[in-house]
């Protein structure tokens, strides 16, 4: 039995666990087990579920854990396309390195230790508001392999990703899919913290030029990831100076700009200008 | 849920232990292996602590199930004897209360095995993982330097 000092260290409350060894066995039982009334729960690397069940945040009383599924572990090129399975880790994925952005970006998540738990499905389909790892495919218009009662079906992620992943009930994320020619682009990205080089985040800027096209996607200002057409525009008016683009940039960005402990709305936006003023003086000579 | 049994090959053995579905195996190691090394700190995977070794990787077992570790081979500070990295932290003095000293070791030993030519920003990277609160770190950064010149 648990002893006084244990109770801390285990979850409230009991679940079974599973370990489908393929997506039509992973679906069936999610269906199975809502029928059921137990709250099911894909599980990849789990650490959002362990960290904020011990709070009482997070609950199910089934897990089906995805590890196990080929199509969630894979790293592989296929013709012109990356695909990245949900599963693999964010250390797998910056030790094989396949995509620099990807791996610029998500090597700021969390910790070493934490990355090799941490998986990418995981980190896009997080409650957590900062779910960097998304940041990439959106400015690369990745497509999302998704599997569901209805079967495996394939979607742009900017048509799906608003503010979070809208999967449907019992679906779950398989793959992504990346075209090789965002992979080679010239690519920007940075993360500022408010304090030393690992307090919490408070912003993370990531752009990629595509020809004379610049992309940013940004994390940690508002309470979701986004990439913005609108931002975009101004941002892409290359005939006017860099901080007349910038300030009607920020003009366009979605509501609610973040205030919390990290950092203040109006600190946040500072920050921010400075990052795309950044980006467009070490982008503007790239892919001409 | 009732408790199920599943063995874990720890240390080099085959440990049979009884757990909940839902039970870390940070739980799993101290409260039903008595394997007490690994320790208990922020219990949210910041603070390393309990760290140990799965399949030659740094692992913060509060993050992970018990039964994830089924199949897999998970080294805890038990399982080190005399080694290179432990024999450093005592020369190094790369420690004061100790409390964080087996997660840092068990990060070091994994990034040794690793990377064994680790450059500043890989090593720098890897302990980030790890706090402590005596602020050994130059000392501990000496230790695992120490390890890769071959002391």
């Amino acid at each position: 039995m648990a002893g006084k000092e244990d109770f801390q260290i285990v979850l409230p409350f009991d679940f079974d666990y599973y370990l489908p060894k393929n997506l039509k066995e992973a679906v069936e039982l999610y269906r199975y087990l809502d029928q059921q009334g137990k709250q099911p729960m894909f599980f990849s690397g789990g650490t959002e579920l362990i960290t904020l069940g011990r709070i009482d945040l997070a609950y199910t009383e089934a897990v089906i854990d995805i590890k196990e599924i080929a199509e969630c572990q894979m790293i592989q090129f296929s013709d012109h396309q990356l695909l990245i399975g949900s599963a693999v880790t964010l250390t797998q994925l910056e030790e094989a390195n396949p995509f620099p952005l990807l791996t610029s970006v998500s090597s700021e998540v969390a910790d070493h230790t934490a990355r090799g738990k941490i998986t990418l499905g995981g980190n896009i389909c997080a409650q957590i508001f900062y779910r960097e790892a998304v940041l990439p495919f959106l400015l690369a218009d990745s497509e999302l392999i998704i599997a569901g009662p209805e079967g495996l079906k394939t979607i742009q992620i900017n048509e799906i990703f608003q503010e979070q992943l809208r999967l449907k009930k019992g679906e779950l994320l398989v793959q992504t899919s990346t075209d090789k020619r965002f992979i080679e682009a010239p690519f920007y990205a940075v993360k500022r913290r408010q304090q030393w080089d690992t307090g919490y985040p408070l912003i993370t800027l990531a752009a990629l030029k595509m020809g004379q096209e610049l992309r940013v996607a940004i994390s940690g200002l508002c309470p979701f990831p986004f990439r913005s057409p609108e931002v975009e525009t101004y941002l892409n008016r290359w005939g006017q100076a860099a901080e007349t683009r910038v300030d009607n940039a920020l003009s366009a960005l979605p509501k609610p700009i973040l205030e919390d402990v990290e950092g203040s709305a109006d600190y946040r936006l500072f920050v921010l200008r400075h990052l795309l003023v950044d980006a467009l003086s070490a982008l503007e000579r790239a892919g001409a | 849920m009732p408790l199920q049994t599943i063995t874990l090959h720890i240390n080099g053995e085959n440990r049979p232990t009884t757990v909940r579905a839902s039970d870390t195996l940070l739980y799993a190691l101290r409260g039903r292996l008595g394997l007490t090394g690994s320790k208990p700190g922020c219990l949210n995977g910041d603070c390393g602590a309990c760290t140990v070794n799965v399949d030659g990787w740094p692992m913060k077992s509060c993050l992970m199930l018990a039964v994830e570790a089924v199949g897999k081979k998970v080294t805890t500070i038990e399982g080190l004897h005399d080694s290179p990295i432990q024999q450093a932290f005592v020369k190094e003095f790369a420690f004061q209360c100790g409390y964080c000293t087996p997660g840092f070791i068990m990060n070091c030993h994994s990034l040794l095995e690793q990377h064994p030519d680790a450059d500043d920003q890989t090593i720098k990277e890897w302990l980030e993982s790890n706090i402590c609160r005596c602020t050994s770190y130059i000392e501990i950064e000496k230790a695992v330097k120490a390890v890769m010149r071959g002391e």
